[in-house]
């Protein structure tokens, strides 16, 4: 397929592992901002293919895995109000909450759907008009403008049963508040693909001003990955941190101005609750006021509140989803990883989502060779 | 269609009507929605996500990039 075949070539990537084993001299530590790329990254075997010098560290850009499971509540207690159908992504469906998940939810007879794009979600709104149809908005600035879009459309064709409980994430935020706790210390960031398609390169500027850390944008394939540690580890190696793009063909410094431009329309800033990282201040989007008869959180706000009862938040006992999101633990040190946390038998997030990196260290982990293409 | 979130997959746009395009890969069509790229032109290929066309590919671009990986791995040759 054209844009993906050319960046499998596992004869490039062979070359161009050994150029950045000629070029680093000295132990480097690198986190990959998104879910994506650690899937990718243990999907190929990149790990053991980059010399050993440079350690990569899963980050925090799972979008079902940094959402609260306070949120998660929210959400199943509002799949229990009446006349409500909740449409999520389906890896939100197995994610525990503090008593219960979607599935389970579903499982005992509440109106829970999955759904590919918030255009399903709408059309299930359309052809339901006596439902309040919610859709569950989790992810980051990837997801962020197609949310808005969807808002805009329900809007403009009178769609008033759909609403969105948005949980949505921004990225450069976070990536602050994770350098400012200085729990980990990193020579560079790979920073997300399809997020900075939307945002650009521009937000990520800070980093290397403020903290003296390396920020390469990089695309999925293997090859996309190996360019982009390759230019981490000269920055790096040069002691000049910059921002780079090495994903040209889908990211410009300025990002993506109409999803932009639409994200401004619907959404304003606000703090976002992180599981593992807690209230970041100003790393998440609330749909503004303009459009709040479709902001899940404000329409059924007085229902919600009685529906949870002020129950207690309860995390999934052992797990260090938390510790690994904000790249202070490897999947390798949660003591349940592979015993009693497995992808058939999730403990927490992590394991559940297809992005999580215990999923991708449980389902690749084991990956000697390079060649899984 | 990919179960990774911020995974976009590269379509190309076959015909467009309005704010949506039918798009194509790998012998599969689909409806994709192209509110976030009033750009895209019939002929190019677009990430999706979620059913949205997120950004359009730039060619000039990926034609840069494939020579400059052409390059390393000539380079390395030698080395
Ligand atoms: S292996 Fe399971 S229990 Fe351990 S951190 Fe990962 S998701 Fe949590």
């Amino acid at each position: 397929m054209k844009f993906l075949d050319e960046y499998q070539n596992s004869e490039l990537a062979t070359k161009l592992a050994h150029r950045i084993a000629n070029h680093t001299t000295k132990p480097i530590r690198l986190m990959e901002f998104c879910g994506g790329h650690t899937h990718a990254i243990m999907r190929h075997g990149i790990r053991q293919l980059v010399p050993e010098t440079v350690e990569m560290r899963a980050g925090p850009g799972c979008p079902v895995c940094v959402t609260a499971t306070i949120d998660l509540d929210k959400a199943i207690a509002l799949a229990w109000l009446p006349n409500v159908t909740i449409t999520t992504f389906g890896d939100m469906m197995r994610v525990p909450g503090s008593y219960s998940s979607l599935q389970q939810t579903k499982a005992e007879g509440a109106d829970v759907r999955v759904v590919y794009s918030t255009m399903d979600a709408m059309k299930i709104a359309r052809e339901n008009p006596k439902k309040s149809v919610i859709f569950i908005g989790i992810g980051f600035e990837t997801t962020a403008p197609t949310i808005a879009a969807s808002i805009i459309k329900a809007q403009q064709g009178g769609i008033e049963n759909f609403h969105v409980l948005s949980c949505l994430k921004l990225t450069p935020p976070v990536m602050k508040a994770l350098l400012d706790s200085g729990e980990v210390k990193l020579d560079g960031i790979i920073c997300p693909g399809h997020v900075s398609v939307i945002i650009g390169s521009r937000p990520y500027e800070f980093i290397p001003a403020d903290y003296g850390v390396a920020c390469v944008i990089s695309g999925f394939e293997p090859i996309d990955i190996l360019l982009c540690v390759g230019k981490l580890v000269e920055q790096i190696e040069a002691g000049q941190p910059k921002v780079e793009i090495a994903y040209r063909r889908g990211v410009k410094p300025q990002g993506n101005r109409k999803a932009l431009e639409l994200m401004g329309e619907v959404f304003q800033i606000d703090g976002a609750n992180w599981r593992g990282i807690g209230i970041v201040p100003q790393s998440g989007l609330k749909i503004n006021q303009k459009y709040e008869h479709f902001d899940a959180a404000k329409v059924f706000s007085g229902l919600l509140r009685c529906a949870r009862n002020d129950k207690p938040v309860r995390e999934p006992k052992g797990c260090r989803c938390g510790d690994i999101l904000r790249g202070v633990a490897t999947p390798f040190e949660c003591h349940l990883f592979g015993k009693v946390c497995t992808p058939e038998k999730p403990v927490g997030p992590c394991m559940v989502s297809s992005e999580g990196a215990c999923a991708a260290y449980y389902q690749y982990g084991s990956a000697k060779i390079f060649g899984n293409f | 269609m990919p179960k990774v979130m911020c995974l976009a997959i590269p379509m190309r746009i076959a015909s467009i009507e309005g704010d949506e395009a039918e798009a194509e890969v790998g012998g599969v069509v689909r409806r994709v929605s192209i509110a976030l790229t009033p750009e895209a032109k019939v002929g190019e290929y677009v990430l999706l996500h979620t059913g949205y066309a997120i950004g359009v590919i730039d060619e000039a671009e990926a034609k840069e990039t494939l020579k400059l990986l052409e390059e390393i791995a000539s380079f390395s040759e030698i080395s």
